[in-house]
């Protein structure tokens, strides 16, 4: 959990460190990445190392972690790239006020992912889900100021919100289903989940969670705007984190629930969609950053379908793709990050010839860019041979997608090559800023993660054993065997694809000026695209939560009064006669009974006498000339009442009953004059009907459902459990305190928090030195005896 | 109200209430009472002082605002539920400490605490409520 504490701590360090404040805090994730190193020795074998700690054990639910091949490259690609990251986004927004808070939200994001790809309990994963939509939510609005990243943010949220909302239905459907949260212990199920009558519905909310995850079309428009966070954000949210969490989920969920034909149909549908989608997508922008955001699309729609079709080669594919992407994905953003901040530009038509200027960003570039094409001795190359041979069946409908893959490869090394050569070679253009070098930190992981996809690319045997092997055994859930290597084989058809691919890049790379323009005049013919769609939803949903408040809200309080009695009449008569409990008082019962039912009770003179002060205070009520003595008789009542509870023997219940009379003709009293109402209450026949109707409906209800109570044999099981444990336990005789301030402390920090809450608000209701329209405002002495009430209650 | 013998009594009456309403809270545990009753009594006590002084000198008396009562009292139940994360124990698990005075023990606890942050919102809330009204009233007067 050492991201979060660092993420606290985050602005501090940058006031003290300064300068070498990047350094510093890039040390967190460094040391993260250092520990995951040394965790491989033990988990390339195909062990797995866990830590779990309970948290509502009573539930079986427990924050446990595991670390196994497929974590592993998660978490090392999370931690590596995002130490580069910190680093470069420290140099990145050098001088800016809010530089340390935004540290701190990129650690906790990153702590939030390193939780998610290393959690073992599917809730413990669904809380770190929510927790990268949040903090990612931050980022993206990081600049809060802007309209458009204030509505990238939320649209971003809204989005993956959804997702984590089918997430946590997918996972208690699983749990419904397997008995446990664990994913460790999901894998060795087998085909308990795929043989299940709901299969369906489980693997629904898994897809769409992961769909809005990943950006998966036509969820995908919430990436693109998420540009509108700082350059560091897109290059970590992009290459490593947020979106690769659906693909994530994909490939955990493959032992589980992967492998069916429908799996497969909506994966690989929908993924090659998206390639596709997001190929011409990022052919149509001229923002660098807004290229790399739809190739990133492009990109989570080809791991969608390697994982769709889930074969052996595909799976290895995908896991060095994934690796291969984060590369020269994050390099790539940093390198756009680089050229805007030293330009002040990101148009490539308005830029060119920048080589000379920044020789090492150049290299960088050229570096992720010759990955992403998938030239021979880079990591980008095996990840395009894998999955290539995943597809050499031979049937048409791997041929389709072979077709669709070799297609979208080809975009995104046609953009590769925009990239890469675009902003650096030709001549050179005037930039709104001279160009020169970016500082050293900020070329530290353009250059790193491109040397380091190089070195991947020469040494396959590592790549082979060391991460593939073992991220695509926790996949695929049995042993897979590394076949990866250096030779070219002049006589393989993978050759011959890759280098058609190449050709096709080239091809699309002349004509990607004609294309461009081809497809703004598509986009101007349709009019519309899934982010007006989502604009309008949003707008409708606000009109709609609008047109709702103003009819429930209306402000009048007499509206408010009828409608609570109303449901409390039907509350309480909707189930007595649903369920027969009103039997037993049917007029067609038995009427000899009636008199043995409606024993009078044996009591003592005086017990008459409090019931008659009771109805006397009762019949003055309703009597009361004005509202002063209505107001007085109500207390008389309820003074009577608190003495028939002392009698009986609750003189806890009557003190406090006795403490709300008081309090409740005084606070009463004051209303009135608050109010500046009349001293008489003329109202019409109409209201005085109706409110005495459902005053009685209620009052009977009540009184009917006292009886029944009563009727039936109480469960002791917890009065006898309080009344034997009160005192060897909280010490207390007083077993309603004990209960209140011991058993059920908990509920009650709870209600004072309530109490106060709502004395704040009268407070404030009262503060509006204007005064209200008369009924409009809420009588202050009802949320506080409501509380009051149920203290008493337990 | 405003007689003279109302006056004149009510500072007394307050007294005592008041008095009654911290005896009723700490004899909660074991005998009718508890901090919401004592909230409650020491309420009427602040409601009575404002009808017969007046509300500005009811404010001078408290010396703070009846609403940061509460919210100290929010804060002082809740902390009283941390203590006991000090012994390695759940949320809310209760502590007792006796400490013995000679003659009598005097048995202190976490509960108690909680119990007068109880009483500190239920007074500090209702008199703040109490207060207002009883300010706007004396306007319109």
């Amino acid at each position: 959990m050492a991201p979060f504490l660092a993420a606290i701590l985050a602005p501090m360090v940058c006031r003290l460190a300064g300068r070498l404040s990047g350094w510093v805090l890039a040390g967190v994730p460094a040391a993260i990445f250092a520990y995951l190193l040394g965790l491989a020795p033990a988990i390339i074998p195909g062990n797995t190392v866990a830590v779990g700690l309970d948290w509502v054990p009573e539930q079986g639910i427990n924050l446990s972690f595991f670390v196994d091949g497929l974590s592993l490259v998660f978490a090392l690609t999370i931690s590596g790239v995002g130490a580069l990251i910190v680093l470069y986004a420290a140099s990145y927004l050098a001088g800016h006020a809010h530089r340390g808070r935004f540290l701190g939200f990129m650690l906790a994001f990153m702590g939030a992912m390193l939780g998610l790809v290393l959690s073992d309990s599917l809730l413990c994963l669904f809380v770190f889900w929510e927790l990268t939509s949040i903090t990612s939510f931050l980022l993206i609005g990081f600049d809060h100021t802007r309209q458009a990243a204030r509505r990238g943010a939320i649209q971003a949220l809204v989005i993956t919100n959804i997702g984590g909302m089918f997430l946590l239905a997918g996972s208690v459907l699983v749990h419904q289903i397997a008995g446990f949260w664990e994913l460790s212990a999901l894998r060795a199920t087998g085909d308990l989940m795929r043989d299940h009558a709901l299969y369906g519905l489980v693997l629904l909310c898994f897809v769409g969670a992961a769909f809005t995850k990943s950006a998966q079309f036509p969820l995908h428009f919430w990436l693109p705007n998420a540009m509108e966070a700082p350059t560091p954000v897109s290059a970590f949210l992009h290459s490593a984190t947020m979106v690769q969490a659906g693909v994530y989920l994909l490939a955990r969920m493959t032992p589980v629930l992967g492998g069916t034909e429908s799996w497969g149909l909506i994966l690989v549908s929908f993924g090659s969609v998206t390639l596709i989608w997001g190929a011409l997508g990022a052919l149509k922008q001229t923002d660098l950053k807004q290229i790399l955001a739809q190739t990133t699309i492009a990109s989570l729609g080809l791991l969608v379908v390697l994982i769709g079709l889930g074969s052996e080669a595909a799976i290895a594919g995908m896991v060095v793709y994934f690796v291969a992407h984060a590369f020269y994905k994050a390099g790539l953003f940093m390198v756009a990050g680089a050229i805007d901040h030293e330009t002040g530009t990101r148009d490539i038509t308005a830029l060119g010839g920048l080589a000379d200027k920044m020789p090492v960003t150049f290299i960088g570039a050229a570096l992720a860019a010759l990955s992403m094409i998938g030239l021979p001795l880079t990591v980008g190359y095996f990840a395009k041979e894998e999955m290539y041979l995943g597809l050499m069946s031979g049937d048409a409908a791997s041929l389709l997608v072979l077709a669709i893959l070799v297609a979208g490869n080809a975009m995104l090394a046609a953009i590769a090559l925009i990239v890469m050569i675009r902003p650096f070679l030709g001549p050179v253009v005037p930039t709104p800023r001279s160009a020169h070098e970016a500082p050293l930190p900020m070329l530290v992981g353009p250059i790193v993660l491109g040397g380091a996809g190089i070195v991947a690319g020469v040494l396959p045997d590592w790549l082979g054993h060391d991460v593939l092997v073992p991220a695509a055994s926790a996949i695929l859930g049995t042993a897979v065997e590394s076949h990866l290597t250096l030779a070219l084989d002049v006589t393989s058809l993978l050759l011959w694809l890759s280098a058609l691919t190449w050709v096709l890049g080239i091809l699309v790379y002349r004509q990607a000026d004609t294309i461009r323009k081809l497809m703004r005049r598509l986009d101007g013919a349709i009019g519309w695209t899934a982010d007006t769609v989502f604009d309008a939803a949003m707008f409708g949903l606000i009109r709609f939560s609008g047109a709702m408040t103003r009819f429930l809200h209306n402000g009048r309080l007499e509206v408010y009064l009828v409608t609570v009695f109303l449901a409390l009449g039907v509350a309480l008569f909707g189930p007595m006669l649903a369920w027969g409990g009103l039997d037993w008082i049917m007029p067609n019962a038995d009427l000899g009974n009636w008199s043995a039912r409606l024993a009078w009770p044996q009591m003592q003179p005086y017990e008459w006498g409090v019931v008659v002060l009771a109805i006397a205070g009762l019949l003055a009520l309703l009597m009361a000339p004005t509202r002063l003595i209505a107001i007085l008789s109500m207390g008389v009542q309820g003074a009577a009442l608190a003495l028939i509870f002392l009698l009986f023997g609750a003189p806890d219940l009557a003190f406090t009953q006795l403490m709300v009379e008081v309090l409740s003709v005084v606070i009463l009293t004051f209303v009135m004059s608050r109010l500046r109402l009349s001293d008489r209450d003329p109202r019409p026949f109409e209201d005085w009907a109706r409110d005495g109707t459902l005053a009685i409906v209620c009052g009977a209800g009540v009184s009917l459902l006292l009886m029944l109570v009563l009727n039936g044999t109480l469960n002791t099981r917890l009065s006898d459990l309080f009344t034997a444990t009160s005192v060897p336990i909280a010490h207390g005789h007083n077993i309603v305190n004990v209960i209140l301030v011991d058993y059920r402390g908990f509920d009650t920090l709870g209600e004072i928090s309530v109490v106060m809450g709502a004395g704040m608000a009268i407070l404030a209701l009262l503060r509006r030195r204007k005064p209200a329209v008369p009924l409009a405002a809420e009588p202050p002495a009802k949320p506080a005896r409501r509380r009051r009430a149920r203290k008493v209650a337990p | 109200m405003n007689t003279v013998i109302f006056r004149t009594l009510a500072p007394l009456i307050v007294a005592i209430m008041l008095i009654f309403s911290l005896y009723v809270c700490l004899r909660g545990h074991n005998e009718p009472g508890g901090g919401f009753i004592g909230g409650l009594i020491a309420a009427s006590a602040m409601a009575v002082f404002g009808m017969a002084s007046g509300v500005s000198e009811v404010r001078r008396a408290l010396r703070v605002d009846p609403m940061a009562i509460a919210g100290f009292g929010v804060i002082i139940a809740g902390a009283s539920g941390l203590l006991s994360l000090f012994i390695d124990a759940p949320f809310m698990t209760s502590i007792w400490l006796y400490v013995d005075l000679g003659e009598t023990v005097v048995p202190l606890s976490t509960p108690l605490v909680f119990d007068l942050g109880v009483y500190c919102v239920v007074f500090g809330t209702l008199s703040a409520i109490a207060l207002s009204l009883e300010a706007d009233r004396e306007e319109d007067l």
